[in-house]
């Protein structure tokens, strides 16, 4: 980790206001954020460690264990809500056997409900790691996620 | 020299339609034609038209083909562009009159429209800054720079700008204050943090015009007198990101950003600062909070960032609509600008048009358009064949307007009247089969998500208004909820410190306004009118109309349908957990699966058990 965190850590001048951006790059580096790391951030950018905890605890991007292959955001915005987002979500939860921000056992999904990705003009709408999917309904949603079945690759931060 | 131009939409909703497989299918074919040196494509941004997507648009003459997919294009290319065929089943057929529209002009989605804010949106290769100069880019600044700060200011104010963002704070005023304020440093921020659920207008006029936005910058930064700007973006829009980045490095590369900027002595860079999702920070003190490192939270205003903002210097904060603008009325003049709009609102507002109309997109209108007009002329009316209910307009914190107010002019005033608010131009319809109780809560559930905690009212006021709801969609609504309610979202909306908790009731307070049957139906007769509330819902199947194919049977996740093969099946009430599967897997052409909300036990049927609760059992 070590290796990791200093990697990221040549591109900053370690002040105060660069917290967000290096929890980020942290993040994308590792995949989330363990308390050693934070640790580390803390010392480099030379605020506290509570503030560096109030900080990642703050935003809906930063995740403090460990998250799956690929990432499943599953949009709940308004227009994907009035076309059936909830259905979309219930089928998500059954067929992975996971809850929100639940990982799978198998560590393959991790599955997140956002507020809105933009496409709302293809309501409802999911991404997983890069993609967007649009126009979903619950069998076009297992379809795809049968297309992500054997690899192995890693997803997303 | 080409013969014509091919404009693929690149716009996050094409592209995961596949416009870039379109891209690469069309690349393939003009060569296997030889026709590479003769048709030129043009990867463009949002063409607003993400319903019909991926877009394929030939010029010069103008013909609209959308949805294309890869494999369309061989023959897009063998009949069209060679024979001169026109492939009947890829243009657009409009929604109401069945009718084929060749132009995209001609679309009715498009002819209402006025493009000024997105008028290279689609038309421009976001990526290339030389297209945006050729179509008057950059002129807007080289018009500030000959002007003195004040005069560029008053420009500002007499075109009559109003924040884009949510407010609809008058520009020029705002950097009036800034101006006036003390200090050798100043900053111009610019709000891209769109977090509204069902608004995208922003991250559209990111990917498909970023000079505009930073042209905008640049002229509040003369305005103002500072040479230092931040543009503050989701982390959730990658693309909107990438594109700009790359701007700037041209802008940079042209002597357009950096310093002695075209001979005038102004000195300006910018900044890209990556959100990290929280909805809160589009607030404009949280924003500064979060660009400085911190928890995005609130603080009182005065002193407003005007004169204390970002490392407390005086700061100018726009929204990304409103910078898109800011050019035009320097190239145009103000006069022009004005000349758009009403008394009150001056010039166009894009609006994310969803839901569940048949065309959806982004579009820009003049202000003092109607709601009818966009909603039945440019959305095209509702999908299939439904009735209108209301227009959701302002996101989270805006209000829904009935069908009664369907004429009511668009624009700042009239909104607010209404009980809704333009906030950022999300414009979401819903028809019959959108529960507005449901939705009330839905809105409540992001509000509560969203609310920093730090005041009362916001933080243990939006909890209590969502349980309320909450209750109500589940069935356990008492009689004095709807009172309560509404005595609750009033409080919380004259106590809380900023604009999230201050317009965080707006969604309960219209519905309450203008639904108040539904809310009664839910609460005294414990039914849905719409059938969404699932604790409210029974599935039933018709004996006469089932032909006992078993699909429901294996549909059914909880085993609750039992059957023989070609009698008819039964749900068992008792373990049916109401979650559609039936519904959804009985074929259209039999629909023996009925969804009924005829009310649950009243209060003198529940029978009070031992604990004294009354359960529904």
């Amino acid at each position: 980790m070590e290796e990791q965190l200093n990697t990221v850590f040549a591109s900053y001048k370690g002040e105060k206001n660069e917290l967000i951006p290096v929890l980020q790059d942290v993040q994308e580096e590792i995949g989330y954020l363990p308390e050693e790391a934070m640790r580390e951030v803390a010392r480099f950018v030379r605020v506290p460690e509570s503030k560096v905890f109030g900080v990642a605890t703050f935003y809906a991007r930063f995740h403090l264990q460990p998250r799956g292959n690929h990432i499943i955001r599953l949009c709940c915005g308004t227009a994907c809500h009035v076309r059936g987002a909830s259905k979309i979500a219930d089928r998500i939860k059954t067929e992975l056997d996971v809850e929100v921000n639940g990982t799978t056992e198998d560590m393959k999904f991790t599955y997140e409900e956002v507020a809105c990705i933009g496409a709302c003009g293809l309501a409802p709408v999911m991404t997983i790691d890069k993609t967007t999917f649009g126009k979903l309904d619950p069998d076009k949603m297992k379809k795809i996620l049968a297309t992500f079945g054997e690899d192995a690759e890693g997803g997303e931060a | 020299m080409y013969e014509r131009h091919i404009l693929i939409c690149a716009g996050t909703g094409c592209i995961s339609s596949g416009a870039d497989k379109v891209q690469e299918a069309l690349i393939k074919s003009l060569q296997e034609h030889n026709l590479q040196d003769k048709v030129r494509i043009i990867m463009s941004g949002c063409h607003g038209f993400c319903e019909k997507g991926p877009l394929f648009i030939v010029f010069p003459e103008d013909v609209f083909y959308c949805g294309v997919q890869a494999e369309d294009v061989p023959e897009l290319v063998e009949e069209y562009l060679i024979k001169g065929n026109m492939v009947e089943r890829l243009l657009y057929k409009d929604p109401v009159s069945e009718e084929i529209v060749i132009n995209h002009d001609k679309i009715m989605f498009y002819s209402k429209q006025q493009r000024l804010a997105l008028r290279n949106c689609g038309v421009i290769d976001p990526e290339n800054i030389d297209e945006y100069i050729i179509r008057g880019g950059y002129l807007g600044l080289k018009n500030a720079l000959k002007m003195e700060p004040s005069e560029v200011v008053e420009e500002i104010k007499s075109s009559g700008l109003r924040g884009r963002g949510g407010a609809g704070f008058p520009t020029g005023m705002k950097w009036q204050f800034c101006l006036s304020s003390e200090g050798a440093k100043k900053y111009v921020v610019c709000n891209a943090d769109e977090g509204d659920p069902g608004a995208f207008m922003d991250r559209s006029l990111l990917e498909g015009d970023p000079h505009a936005v930073l042209e905008g910058m640049m002229i509040t930064g003369q305005a103002i007198n500072a040479d230092e700007g931040y543009i503050y973006v989701r982390s959730e829009y990658p693309l909107a990101i990438q594109r700009l980045r790359t701007a700037i490095r041209q802008a940079e590369e042209y002597g357009m950003l950096g310093e002695n900027i075209l001979g005038f002595g102004f000195n300006f860079k910018v900044k890209i600062k990556e959100g990290a999702g929280a909805f809160v920070c589009g607030e404009e003190t949280a924003l500064l909070a979060s660009i400085e490192g911190r928890r995005g939270v609130p603080r009182h205003r005065p002193p407003f960032p005007a004169v204390e903002g970002l490392w407390n210097k005086p700061t100018v904060i726009n929204n990304v609509e409103t910078l898109a603008n800011v050019p035009l009325i320097l190239r145009r003049g103000a006069e022009q600008f004005a000349s758009v709009g009403t008394e009150g609102s001056k010039g166009t507002k894009v609006f994310a048009l969803t839901g569940k109309v048949n065309n959806t997109g982004l579009v820009e209108v003049p202000m003092g358009i109607t709601i009818r007009e966009v909603v039945f002329d440019i959305g095209g009316g509702i999908r299939f064949g439904k009735k209108f209910k209301a227009a959701q307009i302002g996101g989270p914190s805006g209000g829904c307007i009935p069908e009664e107010h369907l004429d009511l002019p668009i624009d700042f005033d009239s909104l607010t009247a209404a009980g809704a608010m333009m906030g950022s131009g999300g414009l979401v319809v819903v028809d019959e089969d959108t529960c507005m109780v449901d939705l009330a809560r839905y809105f409540l559930s992001f509000t509560k998500k969203e609310s920093c905690g730090q005041c009362i009212p916001c933080r243990i006021g939006t909890n209590q208004m969502y349980d309320i709801l909450e209750d109500i969609t589940e069935g356990r609504g008492k009689p004095e909820d709807v009172a309560l309610l509404e005595e609750l979202a009033t409080a919380v909306k004259k106590g809380s410190m900023c604009g999230l908790g201050q317009t965080a009731p707006n969604p309960v307070l219209t519905t309450l306004r203008y639904f108040r049957d539904e809310y009664e139906a839910h609460v005294n007769e414990k039914r849905c009118p719409a059938l969404v509330c699932k604790p409210l819902l029974q599935y039933y199947i018709d004996a006469e109309k089932c032909i006992g194919c078993q699909r429901c049977i294996k549909a059914c996740p909880v085993d609750a349908i039992t059957g023989e093969k070609k009698q008819p099946h039964e749900i068992d009430q008792e373990l049916c957990t109401q979650c559609s599967a039936c519904f959804d897997a009985c074929p259209k052409k039999v629909s023996a699966v009925v969804v009924v909300s005829e009310g649950l036990k009243t209060e003198e049927e529940v029978e009070v058990c031992e604990e004294g609760c009354k359960c529904q059992s």
